[in-house]
């Protein structure tokens, strides 16, 4: 047998190296390349399967306690009802108290508590999406919203299979957020700033939010809203159509037309 | 405390792992992880559920390592790499450009394990353990 390297024993066995391994003294390295999360992508993979199965857009929508997700979900879900059939996944710690206020509404809900958990993941949306099927039939949805537990950094790293993530921030939180939580703007398709019919009674400049965003994801489509006047909610509402219409059109089908 | 349901990804992941190999002996030593800067780990409080969850299982005794990635974004105006600080809101410190491409950073990896395996020694004779 050769003799052991003096080297350190990572060093010895690291990838980088390619020295071989001995079985007796050293201990084997077996270099996987796998995503952390590996578990938690797969599950979201299949998520998305079922969504794109059932042809319907599927929208995360997350942001810290008490942003209005809730509140902008009331004012969406009655003004998209006439041209859209839609169904909500309502994370929640410990209550059901947006289930109850979203049913009032009129679509369907289905709450997922979470317990401890301050994020919803993958498994948990799949749970949800199976008590969801003994209500309806999913394949005559357009548009399942999924609402996030209220939590700026842990929603951020999960994915549940979701088209697109949509981050809300209100003016109230202040323009430094996008900096304190760059991942969850980093990761945003849209982000919605809440609340602006508070302006008027802040010394808050929403130009600064929207340079913040942009300066962490330039990419990043930013709608004003205010889900009490009803401001900016034709905007988003545009931006939710044609989320639709361009994942329709990026079936298989329609893009060999 | 994402780091628990991360913990709980990471030991699915392992469980595969074990379950994919024909040989059931093995043990594992250390679990490397490579993590970037720009993800939402403690590191520390990764160890802490992972030493927690491992209790009284197959990986009880093993050990958690993790090498921290730098956060590296690249310009694309002056096509230079830098390090996006909130300070600067992670733009450019040389052409004051918007965070775009994300060298590293975002890693949230499984790089290696480290293991003893009693059918591995068997085949000591041979000259070398090849690595994967």
């Amino acid at each position: 047998m050769p003799p052991l390297p003096l080297s350190p024993l990572q060093s010895s066995v690291s990838a980088e190296t390619n020295t071989p391994a001995f079985a007796m003294h050293m201990p084997l390295e077996d270099t996987l390349g796998l995503n952390l999360l590996a578990a938690n992508n797969h599950q979201a993979e299949h998520n998305n399967e079922h969504f794109q199965s059932w042809d319907l857009l599927c929208l995360n929508l997350m942001s810290s306690p008490g942003a209005g997700k809730t509140a902008l979900l009331e004012r969406s879900l009655p003004a998209l009802a006439r041209e859209l059939s839609m169904a909500v996944l309502e994370g929640d710690m410990t209550t059901q108290l947006d289930a109850d206020r979203l049913e009032t509404v009129g679509i369907p809900v289905v709450p997922i508590t979470t317990g401890r958990a301050c994020h919803l993941d993958a498994a948990m949306v799949s749970g949800g999406l199976k008590l969801l099927q003994q209500r309806l039939d999913p394949s005559a949805l357009d548009l399942l919203l999924v609402e996030n537990v209220g939590n700026l950094v842990c929603p951020a790293e999960f994915d549940v299979g979701e088209h697109h993530k949509v981050a809300l921030l209100s003016v109230t939180e202040g323009d430094d957020k996008p900096l304190k939580y760059p991942l969850m703007f980093r990761n945003a398709d849209v982000v919605l700033i809440t609340k602006v019919d508070l302006l008027p009674h802040l010394p808050v400049d929403v130009a600064a939010i929207r340079r913040n965003i942009h300066s962490i994801n330039p990419n990043a489509t930013v709608i004003e809203v205010s889900a009490l006047t009803g401001e900016g909610l034709d905007a988003w509402h545009i931006w939710v159509r044609q989320a639709l219409a361009s994942r329709t059109t990026t079936t298989p089908a329609l893009a060999t037309a | 405390m994402h780091e628990v349901d991360m913990t709980k990804c990471l030991l699915i992941s392992l469980n595969e792992w074990r379950d994919r190999r024909e040989d059931t002996s093995a043990m594992v030593e250390t679990v490397h992880l490579d993590v970037g800067r720009f993800t939402c780990v403690e590191p520390d409080q990764l160890v802490t559920t992972y030493n927690a969850a491992v209790q009284g299982t197959w990986l009880d005794g093993s050990r958690l390592t993790i090498t921290e990635i730098p956060f590296v974004g690249r310009c694309l105006i002056c096509n230079g790499t830098y390090d996006p600080v909130p300070e600067n809101a992670y733009r450019s410190p040389c052409c004051d450009h918007p965070l775009e491409e994300i060298v590293s950073g975002r890693e949230l990896r499984i790089r290696s394990i480290d293991y003893r395996s009693d059918a591995a020694a068997a085949l000591e004779s041979a000259p070398i353990q090849r690595q994967r």
